[in-house]
């Protein structure tokens, strides 16, 4: 593969995976971001890597194959110089474990409904009684009517954790453009050859729509339509505590919310702590496009469902809260492969609320179906001609660019 | 027979243009609702300038205070007005796109230390943003020492609390707010080693000289500036310019301070360090406006040479409908130009006539105060060269210790250079005062480090906060409770309000 030009459009965490894995496998890789790296949804989220929130089916087994990639992925960068040692340390990777909470009777039947089928899946979920609860976050509420542990959950700081994982790809022979827009496909004989930006024409072999929320714009200008949608999301902060909360804490309704295609507001209480001291409070989806106007009384929701589980903080002050879209597809299953209906462009995206931590197993995936080998896990399920992708497709089919 | 709904305005921010805002939008017949984090109206009135020169001239601020005691007399006795002190707005709410008007506010109301807060929301006809500045000061090594004020917090503990700072101050920085500070520091009895103004008589001349019909228009602020240099000669003072102070040194407080002689464009004449015993030092770069709100209710801003402020019509209408601001929001000009800014803003946006005679005597006395306002930008300019005396370990950010030397690092990476990213990898500007002190320079040394990378969506700008106030989750996760003497959108009630 070596001198083969990849272009990948967008340098956020999924991006700068796929940009990384690819420069190591010998692609000739271009990252193009209309703004800055990572400078969108990827740092606007909370830094997940999580197996708890999904039942068994593809986007666990992507959730599996990443959560063990991520410390070797952080040990191969740290090893590889010391500004990625540096680079790795700013990940601030934190194998703290997640706990679900639930606050009702109803809700303690489907967690442990929803458990039992994840355990046949290898997903390891232990029952937590009150004492061990008390003891694992001891500010939890005591009105709780079941409780798991599921030691594989991890945080990392997104930022960071693109950064890392560019500057990787860089050092290994990838370039970055950034403040370049695409504004269209060059195309020969139906097959893509290079894309129109506002820093002129490039050309290339490949190109990977890795736009986040974005790619379903992006997709359309390529002449390749995807149904990738924003869903917004808003996150509170408080000033730095003590130490209070000590894993990811979230109560049993969020996987409904994750799972749920309501356009309307969703909220359930998502809570951790980051190396800073300050909580993080989440999480809430809407689907408005990409209005990112403030809107107090979903910020007043998450913070009451937060209360929920821990009532103790409801002195703690919030300094400031921020909002992100995350890429959602209607069938809630990442796109990841080639477009048949324009070859030379692929589809990098859709990973709704789970991007940062889907990252790198991802791109192990898109680096072994663009080499023609044999794939960890089967990416049948998340190939682009499926209908809730091409829902959107009004005008399949390229358009020849000038 | 129709009686006219008066137009409902509400004003955040009772200084002097706030408050000449309530009192004109009251006298072009609306119904005002005046907002203030404090207890009393003022604002920081005596701290502001040109006014603050009066603060140390007692029949001056005498004179002051009654023009002032009476319009906060006559504003909170109108039976019109609902005062609202100690309430502060935390967030704005944008109407959705196709719909016009102004933000809905989202209030709490009650002391900010206190238990009992609550929150309200306020849907008026017209908003009118009177927030003011507060202090830039520019970071050095060793400026997080305690013993380090700002220029405007130490003249607040002289004069507020006849506090004695020191028996050896240093005055430092630039702009004419260094004598009435140095005077208000002599007056509560503090010992000030030296005032020290960082341009040259060059560049303060060629600022005061200029255009001099401008300065008549002011007339009587070159008089003042006149009796606190006497102020400063008779306590025998020394007034050096093209100096400044550019470290503080010190186990655990203030003990020396080095200062050196500066090019026109602030860099450091080598050679030229001094080192003298000081236990306090207070430093001043002018004022920053307080963006967050009009940045939260979508207002354009304008790039001046002193930093960004809110963009105004002549009526001072911002880009967004039914928002206006006044004040140091627009320029830092003093509280002459702020009150005459106000009163227009509050004319017309409590439904007065554009055309009045009176409303054109304040815009030309507003443009008198502008001009001033120039004229002192281009007198105290920030030299470009200023980041010379950083060291690697200073400190860039006090609330997260942020040195300088990760600010480089987090720039010249070019996979982590985009502000936001930066920001979240130094953690400058996420510490509880949430980049108010430290935003403007954060995002000054990361253009000029990093060549002005591409930014996110949205773009991470220094004064950008969604929650421009600490809110605790109780007060947040509660709904809001009705604000008494505001039924939506009904004539006022014939009672004053306290």
């Amino acid at each position: 593969m070596y001198g083969t030009r990849v272009t990948v459009l967008g340098a956020g965490i999924v991006g700068a995976a796929c940009a990384r894995e690819l420069a190591q496998a010998g692609f000739d890789v271009t990252v193009v971001d209309r703004g800055g790296a990572a400078a969108a949804t990827t740092s606007h989220g909370e830094g997940n890597v999580l197996v708890s929130d999904k039942g068994p089916g593809p986007e666990l087994q992507l959730a599996q194959l990443s959560r063990r990639l991520w410390p070797e992925v952080l040990a191969a960068i740290a090893e590889g110089s010391a500004r990625g040692a540096e680079a790795a340390a700013a990940v601030e990777w934190e194998p703290k474990g997640g706990i679900v909470v639930a606050t009702t009777e109803a809700g303690a039947r489907e967690l442990s409904a929803f458990a039992a089928a994840q355990r046949t899946a290898s997903v390891r979920a232990d029952v937590l009684d009150a004492d061990a609860l008390a003891d694992a976050e001891p500010f939890v509420t005591r009105d709780h009517t079941a409780a798991l542990h599921y030691p594989d959950d991890a945080q990392v700081q997104p930022a960071a954790a693109a950064t890392a994982l560019l500057a990787d790809a860089l050092a290994t022979g990838a370039t970055l453009r950034t403040g370049c827009e695409v504004l269209g496909a060059l195309t020969r004989g139906g097959r893509l050859t290079g894309i129109h930006t506002t820093a002129g024409r490039l050309g290339t072999d490949l190109c990977i729509n890795a736009a986040g929320p974005w790619s379903g714009d992006l997709a359309a200008r390529l002449g390749a339509p995807v149904d990738v949608r924003p869903r917004r999301g808003d996150v509170l902060v408080t000033t730095p505590l003590p130490p209070t909360v000590f894993h990811k804490v979230y109560d049993a309704d969020y996987v409904g919310a994750v799972g749920s295609s309501s356009e309307d507001l969703q909220t359930s209480a998502v809570v951790e702590s980051t190396r800073a001291g300050s909580v993080l409070l989440g999480s809430s989806r809407r689907r408005v496009g990409f209005d990112d106007r403030l809107r107090p009384d979903v910020l007043s929701a998450v913070a009451a469902k937060a209360l929920r589980l821990f009532p103790g903080l409801a002195g703690v002050p919030v300094m400031r809260a921020y909002g992100g879209f995350r890429p959602y597809v209607p069938d809630h299953l990442p796109v990841i492969g080639p477009d048949p209906r324009l070859p030379g462009l692929w589809h990098v995206s859709g990973h709704e609320g789970a991007g940062i931590g889907l990252s790198v197993g991802t791109a192990r995936l898109v680096r072994h179906l663009m080499l023609g080998r044999p794939t960890e896990i089967d990416p049948a399920p998340f190939r682009v001609d499926r209908p809730a992708v091409l829902n959107a497709a009004a005008h399949p089919g390229s358009e020849e660019t000038v | 027979m129709t009686t006219r709904v008066p137009r409902h305005v509400a004003v955040v921010g009772a200084g002097p243009a706030g408050l000449a805002a309530a009192d004109a939008a009251l006298g072009a017949g609306a119904r005002v609702t005046l907002i203030d984090s404090a207890e009393q109206p003022g604002g920081q009135y005596h701290r502001m300038l040109p006014d603050a020169y009066d603060a140390a001239h007692p029949e001056r601020l005498q004179h002051g205070w009654h023009a002032f005691d009476r319009r906060r007399r006559r504003v909170l006795a109108h039976p019109h007005c609902t005062w609202l002190p100690e309430t502060t707005v935390w967030a704005l709410e944008r109407p959705a796109p196709e719909e016009t008007g102004p933000p809905r506010l989202h209030l709490l109301r009650g002391p900010a230390d206190g238990a009992g807060r609550t929150r309200h929301t306020l849907d008026p006809d017209a908003l009118l943003l009177a927030v003011g500045a507060h202090d830039r000061v520019l970071p050095f090594p060793g400026w997080e020492l305690p013993g380090v004020f700002t220029a405007g917090a130490a003249q607040a503990l002289a004069k507020g609390e006849r506090v004695v700072v020191g028996d050896h101050v240093t005055v430092a920085g630039s702009g004419p707010f260094l004598l009435p500070v140095a005077a208000a520091l002599l007056e509560a009895g503090s010992r000030v080693s030296a005032v020290l103004e960082a341009n040259p008589p060059s560049t303060v001349a060629r600022g005061w000289s200029r255009r001099p019909w401008e300065l008549a228009a002011q007339a009587g602020k070159t008089g003042e500036l006149a009796i606190y240099t006497s102020a400063l000669l008779r306590h025998r003072v020394p007034y050096r310019t093209g100096r400044t102070v550019i470290e503080a040194r010190g186990d655990g407080r203030v003990e020396e301070v080095v200062s050196a002689r500066l090019r026109p464009d602030w860099s450091v004449v080598p050679g030229s360090e001094h080192t003298t015993a000081a236990d306090a030092l207070c430093v001043t770069h002018g004022f920053s406006p307080q963006l967050e709100l009009p940045l939260a209710a979508g207002c354009a801003l304008r790039t001046t040479a002193a930093g960004p402020f809110v963009d105004t019509d002549d009526d001072q209408r911002t880009s967004r409908p039914e928002v206006y601001a006044a004040g140091e929001i627009t320029g830092i000009a003093g509280a002459p130009a702020a009150r005459a800014e106000g009163a227009v803003a509050g004319w017309i946006a409590g439904g007065g006539d554009p055309a009045a005679p009176a409303v054109r005597r304040l815009r030309r006395s507003r443009d008198q105060g502008r001009a001033f306002a120039e004229r002192l930008a281009r007198a105290h300019p920030i030299g470009a060269a200023w980041p010379g005396w950083l060291r690697p370990e200073t400190v860039i950010c006090r609330c997260e210790e942020t040195d300088y030397a990760s600010l480089c690092r987090a720039a010249c990476d070019p996979a982590g250079a985009s502000p936001r990213v930066a920001k979240l990898a130094t953690r400058a500007g996420l510490g509880p005062c949430q980049a108010r002190v430290c935003g403007p320079t954060v995002a000054e040394l990361h253009t000029r480090l990093s060549g002005d990378p591409a930014d996110g969506l949205p773009v991470a700008g220094p004064h950008r906060r969604p929650i421009a106030q600490p809110i605790r989750l109780g007060e947040l996760a509660a709904p809001p409770e009705p604000l008494p003497h505001h039924a939506p959108r009904t004539p006022p009630k014939k009672e004053s309000s306290s």
